[in-house]
């Protein structure tokens, strides 16, 4: 009975999916060693793991991007957030203080004020959310210039710094940081109606104000963990370098998370969103990168290759492609037997 | 009187996808007459003007202008061969002059260059036909909406219109406006052109318009000469009469009213609704009667909180509640279905499930979370509760017909326990067996103690299952019936009554 839209959940999971493992096997079939793992001083190495690693930051931004474009909206500041967050940490360090856990909270509420700003001004003030962020992508870095005094601070903080580039149970210890997000935000919005109640502000505004759903709450609420998950990929970017850099931390990671959720299926219109697939997006544009290395073909091919790629896949997954593609098998089937038949009747 | 239409439609047919939507409707228009387009919210009016003017292609029948047969594949094309449109919202460009507007996209040119000295000139010249000596260089939005409209009105017939349609012409203009567009009107009329007038003000059809053709429920219910119809006639057939299989004026017999369940006392909003008061016990239906614009939906509106109130209050269950929102109502344990259920209601991409527990997760809070398994079970019990046609809960709703995504919403409220339910048009829109249905579910759900609004313009509905009904004209109540006064007649004449 649950057979049709059993099969349409899947498809959503379908290409996204498929796409990432085409794109692992090609880079098995050009550089055989991409899967090989060894595991020396405690923890896990190799291509793969380098992948993972480098492309936490994206996903984490992913994870708040995600339920940002489920209500229709979208944010620009996050690549600025975490440069904000990076500048927060640093300045602390460099002021001496010695704790992580104030460190780290200086980081997460710095990025907590951003967040309110840009729910206060989309869901409160009704501005446009790319118009919104727009201003805290632009102020934001001018801010966390200001924090950092025009320069690039470096430290020397080994706490801080296993942020970036510790390991925990052999996995990088970035990568660990997304799966415990993962976790967090997939039982707020799956084990409790939030996630519900974001795809509904999203599918149909008007419908939910008539149900009773304060949009505006909402709507904050998720500017807010997009915010949070992007201080924690600041800080990540910040220990990885031991340093913050106003200028470059999270420079355009805000469009390489919204291409992660699109890869990973969701409408920039609103309405339904997967955590899950939006990581799998960030996958996919770190493999590709890594792809681009390994095949040996000149790096100025980089960004046209890059570009390439992900054209197919936003295609395969656009469902005028997939009618059209589906009419054109249609088309061949039936003038198949329509020549069977007039070959009959003649 | 020229007695050859100029445009004519023959047996039309439009198919959407969830509704067929015109059913072999005619309509005939002669030259230098104005012909009024009559019906309720849903009844066709709009869907037959956008295939006159080609925003939608028929999917049969046909057009004939002049006689000619033609087949205009957008707005433009239907422009070119002199159909025009002008719409309530005037839908020129207001950041650009009078005169830029008027020959946008046709403008006078010598040498190549465009002539603005010609086109300013020409401009001043073609208002003036039309009363209007304003200055042509100003930019289109520093004019009143009744002047923008006048000057769509001399753009489209400049562009030599056969055909003028106006859609809502008069509803955001004064008493004194209203009068100078009628006399264009009758100035055009007089040089041969054709009008077809949109509106939902019967006065103003009976002030200018020769003939009228009326539209029910996607199909053609007559064309008549002004002259011979008389006002309760008109709105006779504009409401319906034919829906006797409904049965006879049966309400729910078991309201028991002590102290009624909702008592509203002098409920209004400036410009919306004249303060209205309302009681409605358990187990009751209080039926809402009135024309399009009457006040109908603004009151459920305004019960419900979707629209904030001036004046009045509400008590309800004997308590006093401060309704500013639909939280607050819901909280009070009441449940609305709004008018229009696309843009209102459904949650088009979420699946019959998600669509049906929503109001009652809502209502419960976020964190106490329904999980999965009861959610299937609540779905599942109100797809075969009400019948819903569907092969699987998990389907998106928007794949549904107009009556099961009906069906579907009050479920979703039926599933959160209100204690009263207002329904606001709820057989709109959606296929004779599926009216007769939901006729049927308002009458057990009120015999199970819930009370109910419901706002119809089908009179034989209201009629068939109201306790009381309260009769609305131009935004205020004029007439509250009850038991033995309750049938079509009477609820016309307090429509009529002047």
């Amino acid at each position: 009975m649950n057979t049709l839209s059993k099969n349409q959940n899947l498809r959503r999971y379908l290409w996204p999916c498929a796409g990432l493992l085409v794109l692992l096997v090609i880079n098995v079939i050009i550089a055989p060693e991409f899967f090989h793992i060894e595991f020396k001083d405690g923890r896990f190495y190799g291509s793969l793991i380098d992948v993972l690693n480098r492309a936490a930051p994206v996903a984490l931004l992913a994870i708040g991007m995600s339920l940002v474009i489920a209500t229709a909206g979208v944010d620009l500041s996050v690549g600025s957030i975490m440069a904000i967050a990076g500048a927060v940490s640093a300045y602390y360090i460099t002021k001496g203080v010695d704790n992580l856990a104030l460190i780290i909270g200086a980081g997460l509420i710095a990025g907590l004020i951003a967040g309110i700003v840009n729910g206060f001004l989309v869901g409160y003030m009704s501005i446009q959310p790319i118009v919104a962020t727009l201003i805290l992508m632009v102020a934001g870095r001018g801010i966390a210039q200001l924090v950092n005094e025009g320069q690039i601070v470096t430290f020397d903080h080994s706490g801080f710094a296993f942020l970036g580039t510790g390991s925990f149970l052999g996995l990088p210890f970035p990568v660990v940081l997304v799966i415990i997000t993962f976790a967090i935000v997939q039982l707020l919005t799956r084990r409790t109606a939030l996630g519900l109640y974001i795809e509904a502000v999203g599918a149909n505004p008007s419908a939910s104000h008539y149900m009773g759903l304060n949009a505006k709450a909402i709507k904050m609420s998720v500017y807010c963990v997009a915010a949070l998950c992007a201080a924690l990929a600041g800080m990540i970017a910040a220990a990885d370098i031991r340093g913050s850099d106003a200028n470059n931390a999270g420079l355009w990671l805000e469009l390489d998370a919204i291409l992660a959720v699109v890869i990973g299926g969701a409408s920039l219109m609103g309405g339904r969103f997967s955590i899950f697939l939006a990581i799998i997006g960030a996958l996919i544009i770190q493999t590709l990168t890594v792809t681009i290395i390994l095949s040996g073909i000149p790096p100025k091919f980089n960004l046209l290759i890059k570009a390439s790629a992900i054209i197919v896949v936003l295609l395969l997954q656009s469902p005028l492609f997939q009618k059209q593609l589906a009419q054109l098998k249609f088309r061949k089937a039936t003038s198949v037997t329509n020549t069977a038949k007039e070959a009959k009747n003649a | 009187m020229n007695s050859t239409p100029v445009l004519q439609l023959k047996g039309i047919h439009k198919i959407f996808p969830s509704v067929h939507a015109l059913k072999g409707v005619n309509f005939t228009l002669r030259a230098g007459e104005i012909h009024a387009l009559l019906g309720e919210n849903g009844a066709g009016k709009s869907t037959l003007i956008k295939v006159m003017t080609g925003v939608y292609q028929r999917d049969s029948g046909d057009i004939l202008l002049d006689g000619q047969p033609i087949f205009p594949n957008n707005t433009g094309d239907a422009q070119a061969l002199g159909v025009s449109t002008v719409y309530q919202e005037v839908n020129l460009l207001p950041n650009l002059t009078v005169a830029q507007n008027i020959y946008l996209g046709r403008e006078p040119r010598r040498f190549g260059l465009i002539n603005w000295g010609k086109v300013n000139r020409d401009a001043q010249e073609l208002l003036k036909g039309y009363d209007l000596d304003i200055d042509v260089t100003l930019p289109l939005s520093s004019y009143s909406i009744a002047v923008q409209q006048l000057i769509a009105i001399a753009r489209g017939v400049d562009m030599s219109a056969k055909v003028l349609i106006l859609d809502e012409p008069t509803a955001s203009l004064d008493a004194d406006e209203v009068q100078s567009l009628f006399r264009i009107m009758r100035d055009l009329k007089a040089r041969g052109i054709g009008i077809v007038f949109v509106t939902h003000f019967l006065d103003q059809v009976y002030a200018v318009c020769d003939r009228i053709t009326i539209l029910r429920n996607a199909q053609l219910v007559g064309e008549f000469e002004t002259a011979t119809l008389s006002r309760s006639e008109l709105i006779g057939h504009m409401l319906g009469k034919e829906l006797a299989a409904l049965g006879d004026h049966k309400p729910p017999t078991n309201s028991e009213c002590g102290d009624a369940l909702l008592n509203v006392q002098g409920i209004g909003r400036n410009a919306t609704l004249s303060p209205t008061d309302l009681q409605v016990c358990k187990g009751e239906v209080v039926g809402l009667a009135g024309l399009l614009g009457s006040g109908r939906t603004e009151l459920c509106r305004l019960i419900f909180g979707v629209d904030k109130k001036h004046n009045g209050s509400i008590t309800f269950n004997g308590k006093t509640v401060n309704v500013n929102s639909p939280r607050d109502a819901i909280t009070a344990g009441m449940g609305l279905c709004p008018e229009d259920r696309k843009h209102d209601g459904i949650l088009g991409q979420l699946s019959i499930r998600e669509n049906m527990i929503l109001a009652r997760q809502i209502k419960q809070g976020w964190w106490k979370f329904i999980s999965r398994k009861e959610q299937e079970e609540i779905a599942n019990r109100y797809v075969k509760e009400l019948s819903i046609a569907t092969s699987d809960i998990e389907k998106p709703i928007e794949q549904l017909s107009g009556g099961n995504q009906q069906k579907v919403i009050l479920a979703r409220w039926l599933a959160a326990n209100p204690s009263l339910l207002i329904l606001d048009e709820p057989t709109r829109g959606i296929d004779i067996g599926a009216h007769a249905e939901i006729i049927r579910l308002i009458r057990k759900l009120c015999d199970q103690g819930l009370a109910l609004v419901v706002a119809s313009s089908e009179l034989e509905e209201l009629v068939a299952f109201s306790n009381k009904v309260i009769v609305l004209r131009d935004r205020q109540k004029v007439a509250e019936l009850e038991d033995g006064d309750i049938n079509p007649q009477r609820i016309m004449q307090a429509i009529a009554s002047n």
